[in-house]
């Protein structure tokens, strides 16, 4: 077998053992919190007959470990039940607000990865110059905001005070593509605004790093132009940290914006998380870690190989 | 026109201001009585509903976690969902008479023990079906049911008979209760097709919307209801609740245009909004109310002379001014204000007094060690704040008081209705005997100051099935005296209920009843032209 089949084909089954130990400590973590479903559920008017009856109608008085492999056998087979505080079914639910969160995922990463490799080689190539200074302070006064208080500027100047856009990110099915873009554009503002300094601060820098090399000497020698050699001898070695951090980054677009979605009252999975496990709503918070997890493994796999194959040294190992 | 004349003209069109004060006020402006009586005219014309269009209400107080269901609703999202696409029987008007939905008379055996509701006649369902007195019978057979979680069940276990003749629905109780009618008002009773027992979360009533969308903890859209009985609700053509948990995203959103209506609005930015232009800030005196609960078996406070202490070193005013912003009222130690009927307002109020605090703290004996008050965030908006403010007045009066913090998580499991003192609140009741019956009579689940008193019990009874008024108000007087000098709550405050409208809303109305004008700011509204 090719030696990159075989890396990817060992990780996915550490991917799934991870994600195994993953749904132990989820469950067993909920469980450990004060309260349970029934408690959370009915709060302050809960007695102790209705708190009964809601306990046995979502089974919570069952053994612990007989409702953990009921679970791992429904989600082995495919099936992520119904959620124990609503009973609607949890793929239904969690796959539109996934979608979601992916909608708003790709197009925050579509202008913010070319964006931020773009005025990484800029800012190496005219490093210690002006161009460079006026990167790093803007990108780096944009990254140290929190995002809420970046989310309530951004909404404050360009939908209360302009009314340029829509305030609401609120997008709901039978929605166009246009209607949908012109919904997000605030988030996606915020958001890029919040990853771009991270992106660009590491190209710079790997970049700056390959530079100190001899073989970049001699491209100078042989007459090359300074971003000629940055772009055909520089970056391609830089690859491998850039990508790394990229792909922190896009994991952070779909797992950690639930800052932004409060903000921005966007239906994605943060919130739709926040809320059950407030309400202690085991199947529907297992269900969102698994894919979280899932995307935290999926897309370090994927920064593994992507830096193996732009690395000659790794991809023909000796 | 002068801005002062136009908010001087809002006034009077919403009722705030009689013809005669509008008048008079716009002449101190320069206008003359003719001119100023026919731009009333004209304004209040111009408040005629206008029909169509999209509404839109921001609220705060909706999970992804809400169910159509309206037995189990029990926050402000699916309250004012159920108010929306569902019809009670009755409803409370603004002014607290009852307001007939889907019964249309009302009549009771003079020992107010067997009650008559008439049904109405061509009540469609949104799913075609007509309403019939069997629908009726199975949703309050259905919330009746131990094994329903209804929250509606507390109010209808009282109920021993539920039949249907006809057309008319005969209630049989175990008790005498004059309030019957108010009870039945109650937001989880929503009749719903075969009394909901099939699939309660369908989201098919009987109401002047229908469900169109459901995203529980996102969005909720509904559309009118073609063949509504009532053509006097039901303006718009389509609704929205639009779940916007952020405080300052609600503002923004209302601010942007994007809402037409908001419900919580934080005290602490008031003042920054009623500036603002295109918008108003709308606040109804209701019957919620926040409390400190001290459990009258439990050390220290089964002592009366240190609960009295501890009542007396709370500076009401205080509160009212800085924890609701001035948006509310101060409380008199017992659940009842004039939101209520029978209010007996001769009972004098207690104010902060630091020296009677402190005799009554000597004359209690206690022992010096420091009186511990749990509270947490989520009690009530400001609750710790509150907390400290509590502290300060009390250790003013030598009394050694510490505030203990609580997580948000858990409170209401882990520390309401246990520990011995901590800070809760309730959202009123339509009637007295609701509020006591649910929280102060001895027996009571949600008795979180463990008041017991059997007098007290015997006297609620007795007015709960009495149909004379003077004798009526006289025993609510009474237990309202006893529980304010004898009880373990500390009530320093009643909360508005604080909104705020955009000027493109008409048919804005104040209702004590509940927030969003009692959940129906969306059927009664209308969007101006």
């Amino acid at each position: 077998m090719h030696p990159i089949l075989k890396l990817v084909a060992q990780r996915l089954a550490l991917g799934l053992l991870l994600l195994w130990a993953v749904s132990l400590l989820i469950f067993f973590g909920v469980e450990a919190l004060p309260g349970d479903a029934a408690q959370a559920m009915l709060g302050q008017s809960a007695t102790p007959v209705a708190l009964a009856n809601l306990r046995e109608q979502m089974g919570l008085n069952d053994p612990l470990v007989g409702r953990y492999l009921h679970w791992l056998g429904g989600f082995l087979t495919g099936d992520l039940g119904k959620a124990m505080t609503n009973g609607q079914d949890i793929a239904k639910s969690i796959g539109q607000r996934l979608g979601n969160t992916m909608f708003l995922a790709f197009w925050a990463a579509i202008i913010s990865v070319p964006l931020a490799i773009t005025l990484g080689l800029l800012a190496a190539r005219y490093n210690g110059r002006w161009p460079d200074r006026l990167i790093s302070g803007v990108t780096l006064a944009t990254i140290s905001l929190p995002e809420f208080v970046a989310g309530y500027l951004v909404l404050y100047v360009l939908a209360v005070k302009l009314h340029l856009f829509p305030s609401m990110a609120m997008i709901f099915p039978g929605m166009g593509v246009f209607e949908r873009l012109h919904a997000i554009i605030l988030p996606v503002i915020v958001l890029v605004m919040v990853v771009l300094a991270h992106m660009m601060r590491m190209t710079r820098a790997a970049i700056l790093n390959v530079m100190q090399s001899a073989y970049i000497e001699t491209a100078e020698l042989k007459g090359l132009g300074p971003l000629a050699v940055i772009w055909r001898h520089a970056f391609p070695n830089a690859i491998a940290p850039v990508v790394n951090v990229v792909m922190l980054n896009l994991a952070y677009l779909v797992v950690g914006v639930v800052v932004v979605e409060v903000v921005f009252v966007y239906p994605g999975m943060g919130q739709f998380l926040v809320d059950h496990v407030t309400k202690r709503d085991l199947p529907v918070v297992q269900a969102c870690g698994m894919i979280f997890a899932a995307v935290y493994i999926v897309l370090n796999i994927l920064a593994d190989v992507i830096s193996i194959l732009a690395n000659p040294r790794l991809r023909h190992p000796k | 026109m002068s801005s002062e004349l136009n908010h001087l003209l809002k006034q009077a069109v919403a009722g705030r201001m009689n013809r005669r004060d509008f008048v008079g006020r716009a002449g101190a402006l320069g206008v003359s009585a003719a001119v100023a009586g026919t731009m009333l005219t004209t304004a209040a014309r111009a408040d005629e509903p206008v029909k169509g269009g999209l509404l839109r209400a921001g609220m705060q107080g909706g999970e992804s976690t809400n169910t159509l269901d309206p037995a189990l609703a029990a926050s402000e999202v699916p309250y004012v969902v159920s108010m929306t696409y569902g019809d009670m029987l009755v409803d409370v008007s603004p002014s607290n008479e009852i307001d007939y939905r889907v019964a249309e008379e009302i009549s009771s055996s003079p020992d107010a023990k067997v009650w008559k509701f008439k049904i109405r006649q061509g009540v469609e369902f949104h799913n075609g079906k007509t309403l019939t007195i069997d629908d009726v019978v199975a949703t309050l057979k259905r919330h009746t049911d131990e094994k329903s979680q209804s929250g509606a069940l507390g109010i209808v276990k009282g109920i021993t008979e539920i039949k249907g003749e006809g057309d008319m629905l005969t209630l049989t109780l175990a008790d005498a209760n004059a309030d019957l009618p108010f009870l039945m008002a109650d937001y989880h009773l929503v009749m719903q097709p075969g009394g909901g027992v099939d699939s309660p979360a369908d989201g098919i009533g009987s109401g002047a919307y229908k469900v169109t969308s459901f995203e529980p903890g996102v969005r909720i859209a509904f559309e009118k209801h073609a063949n509504y009985w009532d053509s006097s609700v039901g303006h718009a053509d389509q609704v929205e609740i639009i779940v916007i948990n952020d405080n300052t995203a609600r503002t923004a959103a209302l601010q942007s245009g994007q809402i037409n209506m908001m419900n919580r609005v934080d005290p602490k930015i008031i003042s920054l909004l009623n500036g603002a232009p295109g918008l108003s800030v709308q606040s109804a005196a209701g019957r919620g109310h926040y409390v400190f609960i001290m459990e009258c078996t439990k050390a220290p406070f089964d002592n009366n002379d240190l609960r009295m202490a501890m009542k007396l070193a709370i500076n009401r005013k205080e509160m009212v001014d800085k924890i609701l912003g001035g948006y509310g009222s101060v409380g008199n130690d017992f659940p009842i204000n004039s939101a209520y009927p029978f209010f007996d307002e001769t009972i004098p109020q207690r104010e902060y007094d630091a020296a009677a605090a402190a005799e009554f703290y000597k004359k209690s004996g206690h022992d010096g060690s420091p009186i511990i008050l749990q509270v947490a965030e989520g009690a009530f908006p400001g609750a710790v704040e509150a907390a400290q403010l509590f502290q300060q007045s009390a250790n003013a009066a030598g009394i050694p008081l510490e505030i203990k913090r609580e997580p948000d998580d858990g409170y209401w499991t882990n520390v309401w209705n246990v520990a011995p003192f901590c800070a809760s609140y309730w959202g009123g009741r339509p009637v007295q005997d609701q509020m006591y019956s649910t929280a102060y009579l001895s027996t009571a689940d949600w008795n979180d100051t463990k008041f017991i008193d059997p007098k007290f019990d015997a006297t609620l009874i007795a007015a709960r099935g009495e149909l004379d008024p003077v004798k009526r108000k006289a025993m609510y007087s009474e237990l309202a005296n006893n529980v304010r000098d004898n009880g373990g709550l500390i009530l320093p405050m009643f909360n508005d209920f604080v909104e705020i409208v955009a000027d493109s809303l008409g048919g804005w109305l104040q209702d004590p009843n509940g927030e969003l004008m009692n959940g129906k700011a969306l059927v009664k509204c209308w969007l101006k032209a």
